[in-house]
């Protein structure tokens, strides 16, 4: 379906033919939880109940769960971004004000596993696991990390809470290839190209409808251009 | 032991834009040049080639092509009453590493400063009395002037390929160009962009309040270019993937596109790679550099002899090297007294969204580095600054350089940060926002400085850089008034509501705001006040000489990449033409 057809739909007021016809194409986010490599069944519960009340499915697009936002999160901690990537970790650690950035001794990895250890502990002592309670329930919780209530065995929860919000939006609009934006669904939801990219003759063309569909790295040819 | 290697008459420590500039130079007189880059070697092909470089998140979010914080970075403070801290994840400024350097991935604006820039203390001393500079202000002079470094603007511009128009060709006022800018003795090469559409909007609002809107200079070729070198260029197929990203058609100026292949062809050029110079060999009076030290990928210790040691490394990057290798006397804040480090300068960057109902789309994404439509009615002193309270200004533009959502996705005031209510926002937003930017001056000051830290170090063991920096109170004021200008003209730009925010204090390190570093290693013509006489050479050990952005005595209300080119030529025309026949100091 390509962006002009969806359009006139949603003239159309047919927000019900626009879902309907996306809905195929996702695969079943069921299926991605058995291939999680860094989360462990507690962790995946967590991540795939917060990252939908971060970005929730609304009836024209789908929450960050179904777009993969889990599994994308899941790569990158089990990769070189989890594992400390391009971050100065030598000592010694300390705790500097807003404007000096993060401080602490945690990679990536090391954050999410510490943070959500402590979380799932708090909660269930509470009397519920995240992923039980209510979405009200649920962005409370979100909002009291958010606000930096809780200490996380020595992760303050602001940071991890910031730390997840960036996550999962780099998940819903980065490039289909590491796992999230599945079916290009967050660059559909605002109209983005994706990959194709070359609009020479269309830039000056002010205010146009640009009607293509949105092209991922792996759908727009293996070939360098110049040899 | 180091192994020593074969001397040589110049080494180059860092290969981008100056480096590869001066390696053509100075190889092309005759000298034998080896050029050390810490990177790897890459080019436009296959390096940059697509699909794989339309990958906002592995270039734009995690860096790729920028230096490796996890090796090498720096420590911040926003005062000397603070202990700094280090930069663990790159964030205001991204520098950028490997053959090219901050070249490959730069964006292309490509501005001269205006005339009264390279003046600034006596010009604004003279016009409205030394009392509109602050106390705590060390704004200088350049010991050059405009009229001096033209020529080398002018070089800098045709081997970039530069599109724009003239504003000022011989001092006559063009139609469509910037009227503000300095007299020019010629055209651009090549023709200017179109406006986007959000450089229209821009545009037609600034012209309704009297002011003269004209494209931004830009290294994005507009037509197919052969540049001086005998290089060939090929259209910018506006693709939206230019800033953090290298182009992979051969249309974006790059020290791979317009210098680099005609200085690897000089037979007394060499280029090595993965050699990370680690000090300059300076003999016991601190008098004479003999070489530097590198280490290579094997993690040998390699000392390179040279009868001249040129730094062409990132502005900050410079002045580490200089204070490691003891060049010149570190400056002190608390006595003012010291060169290397003083007058660290940055940008004082400010922003407006104007959001717009749903049927007008933006189409953001249709962009280019240099894309923009800009006025320069508020830079420098283009404006009577009586009874403002400040000195210095910003160009204020409209700029589309691609749109992409993970990093781009406006919303208006008022909007939660998540769930539901954000989700809609950002769908609604995307398409139908128009971002306008103000790009100030940064003044020097006299607690912003560079230094060593005495804790951190890099992979090397060398210790890191330290910055210490704030916005100065004269910059809070530029970009409130300018600002309030940009206001002006966005309420007239046919939007439905508009969020401006100017600068303000504390400065952070953790948004990005720009890679516009200048200052620390400064040019100027008294010993006492700068680091390197008015051709860039080291007042204190002749045979070394400091390009880049570090000269800048303070920032000036445009991208610094242009002067930084212009110089580059200047020095390596003093350096080939007059330092040769009689090596030693150019200025008494």
């Amino acid at each position: 379906m390509t962006e002009i057809s969806r359009r006139n739909i949603l003239k159309a007021g047919g927000f019900l033919g626009a879902s309907a016809t996306l809905a195929p194409s996702q695969p079943a986010a069921a299926e991605e939880t058995r291939h999680y490599r860094f989360f462990n069944a507690d962790e995946a519960q967590f991540v795939e109940a917060a990252v939908d009340r971060l970005i929730p499915p609304d009836p024209k697009w789908p929450g960050a769960k179904d777009a993969g936002v889990p599994v994308y999160i899941d790569r990158q901690l089990f990769g070189a971004y989890g594992n400390g990537e391009r971050l100065y970790l030598a000592g010694p650690w300390k705790q500097g004000t807003p404007q000096q950035g993060y401080q602490l001794r945690f990679t990536p990895a090391a954050l999410y596993r510490t943070a959500l250890h402590a979380i799932h502990a708090a909660l269930v002592q509470e009397g519920q696991p995240f992923h039980e309670r209510t979405a009200d329930a649920q962005d409370a919780v979100l909002k009291s990390l958010e606000a930096g209530e809780r200490d996380l065995d020595g992760v303050p929860s602001a940071v991890f809470f910031e730390t997840l919000l960036a996550n999962t939006i780099e998940g819903f609009f980065a490039d289909p290839a590491y796992g999230g934006n599945r079916d290009k669904a967050g660059w559909r939801m605002v109209g983005f190209p994706g990959a194709h990219a070359a609009y020479l003759g269309l830039y000056t063309q002010h205010g146009m409808h640009f009607p293509g569909e949105p092209l991922a790295m792996d759908e727009t040819g293996s070939h360098s251009r110049h040899r | 032991m180091p192994e020593r290697r074969k001397p040589v008459d110049v080494v180059l420590v860092g290969v981008g834009f100056t480096g590869a500039i001066l390696g053509k130079e100075l190889a092309g007189a005759g000298l034998s040049v080896v050029g050390l880059e810490r990177g790897i070697r890459r080019d436009t092909v296959p390096d940059f080639q697509g699909p794989a470089m339309h990958d906002e998140l592995r270039y734009a979010v995690r860096h790729g092509l920028m230096q490796d914080p996890a090796r090498e970075t720096y420590t911040f403070r926003n005062n000397p009453n603070e202990e700094a801290l280090p930069v663990r994840v790159l964030g205001s400024f991204l520098p950028g590493t490997d053959v090219g350097g901050a070249g490959v991935h730069w964006n292309g604006h490509t501005w001269r400063f205006l005339p009264t820039d390279f003046v600034m203390r006596s010009h604004y001393t003279e016009r409205y009395g030394a009392e509109i500079f602050d106390d705590d202000l060390t704004v200088q002079d350049w010991g050059i002037t405009y009229g001096e470094l033209e020529p080398y603007y002018d070089r800098f511009e045709y081997l970039c390929g530069i599109g724009g128009k003239a504003g000022n060709l011989r001092g006559d006022i063009q139609p469509g160009g910037n009227p503000f800018e300095g007299a020019r003795a010629r055209e651009f090469p090549n023709p200017p962009t179109e406006p986007a559409y959000a450089g229209a909007l821009f545009g037609h609002a600034a012209r309704q309040l009297g002011y003269t809107p004209f494209q931004i200079p830009s290294a994005n070729m507009t037509r197919a270019y052969t540049n001086p070198e005998g290089l060939q260029l090929m259209p910018c197929s506006i693709c939206g993937f230019c800033e953090r990203f290298g182009c992979e058609h051969f249309a974006k100026a790059s020290p791979q596109t317009v210098i680099l292949p005609a200085t690897l062809k000089q037979p007394n050029f060499e280029l090595r790679t993965q050699a990370h110079v680690t000090r300059v060999l300076v003999d016991k009076q601190r008098q004479r550099a003999s070489g530097v030290l590198y280490v290579d990928a094997a993690g040998r210790e390699i000392e390179q002899p040279a009868e001249l040691v040129i730094l062409c490394s990132f502005a900050l990057n410079n002045v580490r090297l200089m204070l490691v290798s003891e060049i010149g006397r570190p400056y002190d804040p608390a006595t003012g007294e010291g060169t290397i480090g003083r007058n660290y300068s940055y940008q004082t960057m400010s922003s407006l969204s104007v959001f717009y109902d749903q049927d007008r789309n933006i189409n953001p994404f249709m962009g280019a580095g240099a894309l923009g439509t800009a006025i320069d009615d508020y830079n420098g002193d283009n404006f009577d600054h009586t009874g403002l309270g400040f000195v210095g200004g910003a160009y204020i533009s409209a700029n589309t350089t691609g749109g992409r959502p993970i990093e781009y996705h406006p919303v208006p005031p008022g909007t939660p940060r998540w769930g539901l209510g954000w989700k809609q926002a950002v769908a609604r937003h995307y398409n139908h926002t128009v971002s306008v930017g103000c790009h100030g001056s940064s003044v020097s000051a006299r607690g912003n400085y560079l230094s060593l830290d005495p804790t951190y170090r890099d992979a090397f063991g060398v210790p890191l850089l330290r910055i210490t920096f704030d916005f100065p109170e004269n910059d809070i004021r530029m970009s409130e008034y300018v600002t309030a200008r940009a206001t002006e003209i966005a309420k007239l730009m046919g939007g439905r509501t508009i969020a401006a925010s100017a600068q303000s204090r504390p400065y952070s390190v953790v948004p990005y705001q720009t890679t516009h570093n200048t200052g620390g290693a400064i040019m100027g013509t008294d010993p006492t006040s700068s680091a390197v006489n008015r051709y860039l050479q080291s007042w204190d050990v002749p045979n070394v000489f400091v390009m880049g952005a570090s000269a800048y005595p303070q920032n000036a209300g445009y991208n610094p990449t242009g002067t930084v080119g212009a110089l580059t030529y200047w020095a390596a025309e003093a350096i080939v033409t007059r330092y040769l026949q009689n090596p030693g100091p150019l200025v008494p």
